[in-house]
């Protein structure tokens, strides 16, 4: 069982018989009242959004999902293909339930694949993954001022900020969870 | 896992956070208000209904420094300021921090409404030493400090923007969910705003009006739709004072908290406590404010979650 407390992005509860994903989240507490805590909920089901508020005093079922370890083969036009590790069993994903994930899905990685009575519905990310940058700005050499950042483009198409000295070619660690830089992966 | 390269990008934000806290200083000092620093480790806090304090071994850290500065007010400090750290259990969003930091000053002889008057100088003061003028600009809109701000009352706000009035959305619990969805996003707009006279329910350190028991005179200040600051005339009736916190510990009750013990030696102080007001500024939503940052994560060195 869960708390408000524990509502974050990414949290998957029971809703109204069905499963949810929290896609946005905000704790609000005006003036000396009470804890509130308005979410955006995606229906794990359906793809539809809802906007809820819900209380301190609220409690949630952890949504009633398995996972299964899958790899991931290729896309087609708008879904994405996966391969169940241990069966060979082939499964899909819409564009749509694929989410912020296109963003640092490269062909073969292993994901996690999140199913409700058997039906894929979601995909769990490694929390950090590898990943090429395609495109960056060269660094102008005495460019040393820490604070200053720039945007690369990765093997991906995503687009991130990182410190000036990654250039274009390198392997970069990158928080899937946040979309955050974390560090240059040296090989 | 490597995250401290953010930290170099807060640079600006911590040397203007840093600024605005010397500048706050100064505000206070050349009004000849003295600077003190109570214990953030306390054995009681003031019980209210939907604060938390985090348990310290047999005490607790305060919640804000209001008790032990009022103790300091009783026994004749009659104008003083502190800025510390302060601790709320499970408050975490963009705008709120479980370790925050509060600007909080007394002054004995004023009520809520010379308060107000103060507070106005205040942030006059703040931005014509940080930028110049008075407007203050944040994410492209920009407001005129230029006194007297907008003053509207809690009841007129609900009548003015929400469809439920005051006390029906305080029967229908629904209080918060109107404020926020409501009402706050308009205020703090064009001018900054006080809207003022909250319900006695919600302001158990407050003193209630003469004229209406069931409103505290309490005051909120809002910029851009952002509360930054809670003051109010301070409740001087040590049995009144008794009876409000029995009334939030059955609220904690009731809603299956912790009980809060009560502050006796708080207590026994305000027989001695003069007219006087009192507020907590949150400074971090101050620094929010000019750094121009959207959430409080960008003006401290570390959140929670990067330690």
């Amino acid at each position: 069982m869960y708390t408000a407390s524990d509502l974050r992005k990414g949290l998957r509860i029971m809703l109204d018989d069905d499963p949810f994903i929290v896609i946005d989240f905000q704790f609000v507490k005006p003036g000396k009242g009470q804890s509130l805590y308005r979410c955006r909920l995606r229906n794990l089901l359906l793809g539809t959004t809802v906007d809820r508020t819900f209380r301190e005093v609220d409690t949630f079922k952890p949504a009633e999902t398995q996972e299964k370890t899958m790899q991931f083969l290729y896309k087609e036009e708008d879904h994405y293909n996966f391969m169940d590790t241990e069966s060979y069993e082939q499964i899909h994903l819409m564009e749509e339930q694929i989410g912020d994930a296109k963003n640092f899905l490269i062909e073969n990685m292993e994901v996690r694949i999140l199913l409700f009575r058997e039906r894929p519905i979601d995909i769990t990310l490694p929390n950090f993954v590898d990943l090429i940058v395609a495109e960056a700005p060269p660094w102008i050499k005495g460019d040393t001022v820490s604070g200053n950042y720039k945007p690369v483009i990765l093997e991906t198409g995503y687009k991130v900020a990182v410190p000036p000295f990654i250039e274009q070619g390198e392997k970069i660690r990158i928080d899937t969870r946040s979309g955050e830089y974390l560090t240059r992966v040296k090989e | 896992m490597n995250t401290d390269w953010k930290l170099p990008r807060r640079k600006f934000a911590l040397e203007t956070r840093a600024t605005l806290i010397q500048v706050i200083r100064e505000f206070f000092l050349s009004r000849n208000y003295l600077e003190v620093e109570t214990p953030h480790r306390i054995p009681a806090p003031a019980p209210e209904a939907h604060i938390d304090a985090f348990p310290s071994g047999e005490w607790f850290l305060h919640t804000s420094p209001e008790i032990c500065m009022k103790r300091m007010l009783a026994a004749g400090y009659p104008k003083m300021f502190q800025i510390c750290r302060s601790f709320r259990q499970r408050e975490r969003g963009d705008r709120h921090l479980p370790e925050f930091t509060l600007l909080e000053w007394y002054r004995a002889g004023i009520d809520y409404r010379g308060l107000m008057e103060e507070c106005e100088d205040l942030f006059l003061y703040l931005l014509g030493k940080m930028r110049g003028g008075t407007l203050l600009e944040y994410r492209g809109e920009k407001i005129d400090l230029e006194k007297p701000w907008q003053r509207i009352s809690v009841r007129d706000a609900f009548d003015r923007f929400a469809t439920t009035p005051m006390a029906a959305s305080l029967e229908k619990d629904l209080f918060e969910e109107i404020m926020v969805r409501d009402i706050e996003p308009r205020l703090g707009r064009g001018k900054p705003t006080f809207l003022y006279d909250y319900p006695a329910a919600l302001g158990a350190l407050a003193r209630t009006k003469r004229e209406d028991r069931g409103l505290a005179e309490r005051f909120e200040i809002y910029l851009f739709g952002l509360e930054l600051a809670n003051g109010f005339s301070e409740l001087t009736d040590p049995d009144d004072q008794r009876r409000r916190f029995e009334g939030e510990n059955l609220k904690r009750r009731s809603a299956g908290k912790d009980v809060c013990p009560m502050p006796e030696r708080f207590l026994e102080s305000l027989r001695h406590l003069p007219e006087s007001a009192g507020i907590a500024l949150g400074v971090d939503r101050l620094a929010m404010i000019f750094c121009d940052a959207l959430s409080v994560d960008e003006v401290v060195a570390f959140t929670p979650e990067e330690l």
